[in-house]
């Protein structure tokens, strides 16, 4: 082999470079995380579970649409209860942790939704109506 | 036909992983087997094909000089065009890998009536294959958020830059854009220019049409058939495959197989096909020698080692046969001592 002194090297980048999740993992799987379940004891979202982990996304687009586009400002009914649609107004009425639940998938997958730049979060929500009744 | 093949080999790639993955207990196969089938493959036959590359001598300084080469002082020596140290080598390898220079001198000719034949500047295939291979590359540092846990701080930056128009949700990647025009455009240009149609084979068509099937997966299993794509899942999968405990815990929709079947074939067919460019780009002897044939002798290193036979050793050897023969020589036989 000729100019072993630059194609080792090179081979050896290379192999780091395939090998590179393998040593950034180190060998640890980690967890799925569990995001928590709604704290206010409803049991069912506004569509089948397994619907709502893949497409949350598509419905929320979707619903942003309808509502701001076509002025749809319907209500939905989730566990027997109705919500107007909207991400403040219906899914954050349940889901009121943001940070155990939409962050805890979030993290995992390295998403950040941009939508928190406006909407406020329940939290948010909260110290918000605070500081004005005071 | 050619091409026309390649979309039938893809075809029929799709409609086996469409199908396979949804036999009970083949998850494993399309999802962990061949993965690492194709990941071994992928990294042997790559060092495979660098070491028999490593093993072929360069004969002669064979490098493209696009300019003055290093001369006498006063002469100015264009250090990128023709480099004369390893530096300046350096210098124009490092461009080239990562703008293309030699690209951007393409050319096309074209013959008008007279018969008159002219060339002209065409940076088209320049533009196309930058869009292309950027878009390639980022896609693929995107993806290793599947597969590395927790996923590194900066590949929020590259998400965020990559979706910065904020369209739609999931939002939608300025990369997956891009690499799909560029994709149309590098096959259409073996279909449409008359020149480039005629030199391409099928080892010129497959990949591109590989890699449209890759790209139109992914990109529909992201904006549009997210059944069964739990994207936890097929993250928990990823990263058991790079930590050596795979598991497939719940169902995941065909179309990740699909993709992942298409990857896993990309992988396996790359060693053995024209996209060992990859590698090759650091190997060519155009682009990676200095241009000091005038300051330093280069040697062919498979010279066979030819001692010099000067006549004086030459006639010792054959004298007495000279001799016999009635050649003169320049030194007589020793008298024989009678
Ligand atoms: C009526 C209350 C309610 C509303 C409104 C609601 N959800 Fe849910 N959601 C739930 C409950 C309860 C669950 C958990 C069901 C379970 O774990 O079986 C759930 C589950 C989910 C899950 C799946 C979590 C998992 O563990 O896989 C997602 C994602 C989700 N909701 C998103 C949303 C989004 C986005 C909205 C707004 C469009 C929304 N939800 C509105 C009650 C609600
Ligand atoms: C630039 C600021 C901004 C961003 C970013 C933003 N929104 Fe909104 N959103 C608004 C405003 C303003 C409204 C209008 C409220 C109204 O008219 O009732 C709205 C309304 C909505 C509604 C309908 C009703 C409601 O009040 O909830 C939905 C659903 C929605 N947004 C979802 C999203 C999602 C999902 C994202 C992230 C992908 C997002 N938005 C990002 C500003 C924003
Ligand atoms: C079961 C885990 C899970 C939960 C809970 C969850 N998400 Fe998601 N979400 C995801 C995953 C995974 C993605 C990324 C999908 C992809 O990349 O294709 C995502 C993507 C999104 C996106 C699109 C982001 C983008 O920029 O592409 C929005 C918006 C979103 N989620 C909103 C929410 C909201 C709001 C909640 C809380 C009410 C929530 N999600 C809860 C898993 C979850
Ligand atoms: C040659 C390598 C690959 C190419 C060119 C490629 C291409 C793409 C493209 C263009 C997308 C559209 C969305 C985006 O740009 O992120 C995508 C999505 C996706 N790919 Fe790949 N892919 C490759 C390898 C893989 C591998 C090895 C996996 C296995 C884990 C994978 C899993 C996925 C998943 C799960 C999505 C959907 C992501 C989402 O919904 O956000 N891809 N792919």
């Amino acid at each position: 082999m000729y100019n072993k002194g630059t194609i080792i090297p090179g081979l050896i980048i290379f192999v780091l470079i395939v090998m590179s999740p393998v040593l950034y993992n180190g060998l640890k799987a980690g967890s799925v995380p569990k995001p928590e379940p709604p704290p206010g004891g409803e049991k069912q979202c506004v569509l089948p579970v397994s619907e709502m982990r893949d497409k949350h996304m598509q419905l929320l687009n979707e619903w942003r649409d309808e509502v701001l586009r076509d002025d749809e400002r319907v209500t939905v009914v989730a566990d027997g209860k109705q919500y107007r649609k909207g991400l403040q107004l219906a899914c954050m009425q349940c889901h009121t942790n943001k940070e155990k639940f939409c962050d805890s998938c979030h993290e995992y997958a390295s998403v950040k939704p941009y939508c928190w730049d406006c909407h406020l979060t329940p939290a948010q929500q909260k110290a918000a109506l605070k500081k004005e009744t005071h | 036909m050619k091409y026309a093949f390649s979309f039938l080999v893809v075809i029929v790639l799709i409609v086996v992983a469409g199908l396979g993955s949804q036999i009970q207990g083949m998850q494993y196969v399309f999802g962990v087997a061949l993965p690492y089938l194709a990941i071994l493959v992928f990294a042997g036959g790559f060092i495979y094909r660098v070491v028999q590359w490593a093993k072929s001598p360069v004969p002669f300084p064979i490098q493209t000089t696009c300019g003055q080469a290093a001369s006498l002082d006063f002469i100015k020596q264009n250090k990128l065009e023709c480099p004369n140290t390893t530096s300046e080598v350096v210098a124009r390898m490092i461009l080239e890998i990562v703008t293309f220079r030699s690209l951007f001198r393409n050319t096309k000719s074209e013959i008008h009536e007279g018969p008159q034949l002219t060339y002209e500047s065409s940076k088209w295939l320049w533009v196309f294959s930058l869009m292309f291979h950027y878009s390639f590359l980022l896609i693929i540092i995107r993806h290793m958020r599947l597969f590395l846990d927790p996923a590194p701080f900066w590949m929020a930056w590259i998400e965020f830059g990559d979706g910065i128009f904020q369209v739609g949700a999931p939002n939608a990647y300025i990369t997956d854009a891009t690499i799909l025009m560029a994709i149309v455009y590098l096959f259409g240009r073996r279909i449409i220019n008359r020149h480039v149609k005629y030199i391409s084979l099928i080892n010129d068509f497959f990949p591109l049409v590989l890699i449209f099937g890759i790209a139109c997966t992914g990109i529909l299993m992201r904006y549009f058939l997210r059944t069964d794509v739990d994207i936890l899942a097929i993250k928990r999968l990823a990263v058991g495959l790079v930590t050596f405990s795979p598991v497939i815990g719940v169902k995941i929709g065909a179309i990740f197989y699909i993709h992942l079947f298409l990857v896993s074939t990309l992988l396996i067919y790359f060693p053995f096909s024209k996209l060992m460019h990859m590698g090759g780009v650091f190997l060519s002897p155009t682009r990676n020698l200095k241009n000091n044939s005038r300051a330093v002798r280069h040697i062919n290193p498979w010279n066979p080692d030819i001692k010099p036979h000067s006549y004086a050793g030459y006639e010792d050897e054959f004298r007495e046969f000279m001799v016999d023969a009635g050649i003169p020589v320049e030194k007589e036989l020793p008298v024989e001592k009678g």
